[in-house]
């Protein structure tokens, strides 16, 4: 169970230093640092990123949402198509999903050229795939749970009983 | 021609944190865990829905008693805390649990009567026995006893012979909380001595430790007992000023017949919020209730990290550190809010049984309550 509790805490904020989950959970620091150990070994936690919001750079980054649909035959399942989409590093991230279409695939890139020079050279030709809608973002609201507007300012009073 | 105030408004202290409000007021850099409300904002879905009444247009008066289905709705929430309430005439929705404490001191304190309140706790009692023309009586609580009310406390203090008891737990200011088995030997006072008793539990879903109890469902309370809750703190509601008393029907008639013509009726749009607070937003509430319980555990290592011993507060979102012998808590709050930049409440405002302590909120993110923290320890290592 301390387990969960310090994933909770990693996934709000994967800064958190050891000691202060260890304040924050009542665990000590080296049962922290065996959870987190622990969560790693078993391929729970895969990764730590940041969650940025590039409206805020000056640099241009080109993210688009690409739907796909795909045949599947005798040789070639979900996951074998998967596989080989998802080794393209331009993939960011890659789901099966229910409705209208299979693969709900995130693409990014420095240009708009980049991003559709890879779906359809790349992508598109692969002989499974039977379509692909490419939507690209305009504005991100919120990314991994935060918000990305300005926040609430705190305007409470300094002192209230 | 000048104004005369009335000798029972006159009467009325002012409050003693204006002073640290002004020093406060003068730098821009403060860290304020001086605040008794939350810092999370009123869930979505509650504020959605309270917008989307205003889109309806449902801007008039409610039922003095507040809207049939609020009161259905505090009815089913209550049972939680094995209280069972009928919705047609034992629930008064009120502007606030502040109105609801206001309406009990007037509905049955009666000039001379004794109102005994547990010290240190929170100020609003005070004033409302005074403007009822009654007695305070303090009872003391200790640290020893992790501020809890005792048997004890209460004989020692004559409260034997009071009329009405208070409680406050969790209690604001020290975030002390009683358990079943700590509230039983009081309601057996109560009943052995007939006390009416105003139990504030606004603060019960903030319990972090065993799950909130209420004086009101032991055997043969309910029927002497007001309990006032409300929105404010469990659904971060402060600013929409909903709350409610439970009591058995002739107690909430009384309370009644003065809210219908002081109040007529608590603001609509917050009824309507509060509604959706209490269909949709459990899931809401858990979550600010976990994050509260990480600060609290983080508070509390911190104090104890730095030398300021405290006992472990289980409810409500404060803790209520020792300030070090060698300083008086008011001395230590405004040197400190001077030199660091960090608002808490000394403990003494709350009633002399508060002395020696500060009331620390950590209804703060976690961000700013490390950087206060550290400004504490800053503080106490200088002034070592
Ligand atoms: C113990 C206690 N009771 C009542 C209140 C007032 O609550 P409301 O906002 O519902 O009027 C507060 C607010 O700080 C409080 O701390």
């Amino acid at each position: 169970m301390s387990e969960r509790e310090v994933l909770e805490l990693l996934r709000e904020n994967a800064r958190y230093s050891t000691a202060d989950i260890a304040r924050m959970t009542d665990l000590s620091e080296s049962e922290v640092e065996a959870a987190i150990e622990d969560l790693e070994a078993a391929g729970v936690v895969r990764g730590y990123q940041a969650v940025v919001d590039w409206d805020k750079l000056e640099d241009e980054r080109v993210r688009a949402e690409v739907e796909l649909n795909v045949t599947l035959d005798r040789e070639t399942g979900y996951a074998d198509i998967a596989a080989r989409l998802a080794r393209f590093p331009q993939v960011t991230a890659l789901r099966l999903v229910s409705g209208d279409y299979d693969f709900d695939m995130e693409v990014e890139g420095d240009s708009i050229r980049e991003v559709s020079q890879f779906v359809s050279e790349k992508v598109a030709p692969v002989p499974e795939i039977t379509q692909t809608v490419t939507h690209y973002v305009m504005t991100s609201y919120k990314e991994n749970g935060i918000e990305l507007g300005d926040g609430d300012d705190d305007d409470r009073l300094s002192y209230s009983l | 021609m000048t104004l005369e105030q009335s000798e029972r408004a006159s009467q009325v202290p002012p409050s003693g944190i204006r002073r640290f409000f002004e020093i406060a007021e003068e730098r821009d850099d403060v860290i304020s865990l001086g605040v008794g409300e939350p810092d999370f904002s009123t869930p979505w879905a509650a504020r959605d829905a309270a917008i989307a009444s205003l889109e309806r247009g449902q801007t008039s008066y409610t039922a003095n008693r507040g809207m049939r289905k609020l009161r259905e709705a505090i009815a089913d929430y209550v049972e939680r805390f094995d209280l069972s309430y009928d919705p047609d005439d034992e629930i008064l929705v009120t502007t606030g649990a502040s109105e609801a404490v206001d309406l009990a001191f007037r509905a049955f304190v009666d000039p001379g009567d004794t109102v005994a309140i547990p010290q240190p706790s929170y100020l609003s009692y005070e004033p409302g026995v005074g403007l009822a023309g009654g007695e305070v009586l303090p009872v003391q609580t200790t640290e020893d006893d992790e501020f809890r009310l005792t048997r004890d406390g209460l004989e020692a203090a004559g409260a034997a012979d009071a009329d009405v008891l208070v409680l406050c737990y969790p209690n604001n200011p020290t975030g002390a909380i009683m358990t079943e088995a700590n509230l039983e030997p009081i309601a057996d006072f109560a009943r052995e001595h007939d006390l009416t008793v105003f139990s504030d539990e606004i603060y019960a879903e903030l319990t972090y430790e065993g799950s909130h109890a209420s004086i009101a469902a032991f055997e043969g309370m309910q029927e002497r007992t007001i309990v006032f809750n409300g929105f404010s703190k469990a659904h971060a509601m402060t600013g929409l000023r909903l709350g409610y008393a439970l009591g058995p029907a002739e107690g909430i008639d009384a309370m009644n017949r003065i809210h219908q013509y002081t109040m007529l009726s608590a603001p609509t749009t917050a009824q309507h919020a509060a509604l959706e607070a209490l269909a949709s937003c459990e899931g809401d509430v858990r979550e600010m209730v976990d994050q509260y319980d990480r600060r609290r555990r983080f508070v509390l290592s911190r104090f104890e990290e730095l030398g300021m011993p405290c006992f472990e507060a289980k409810g409500a979102f404060y803790v209520f550190p020792k300030v070090p012998t060698e300083w008086d808590c008011e001395a230590f709050a405004e040197e400190l809010l001077r030199e660091e930049g960090v608002a808490v409440v000394p403990g003494d405002v709350f009633g002399a049984g508060g002395n020696g302590h500060l009331r620390v909120s950590y209804a703060t993110g976690l961000e700013d309550l490390r950087e206060a923290l550290a400004r504490i320890e800053s503080f106490v290592t200088e002034h070592a």
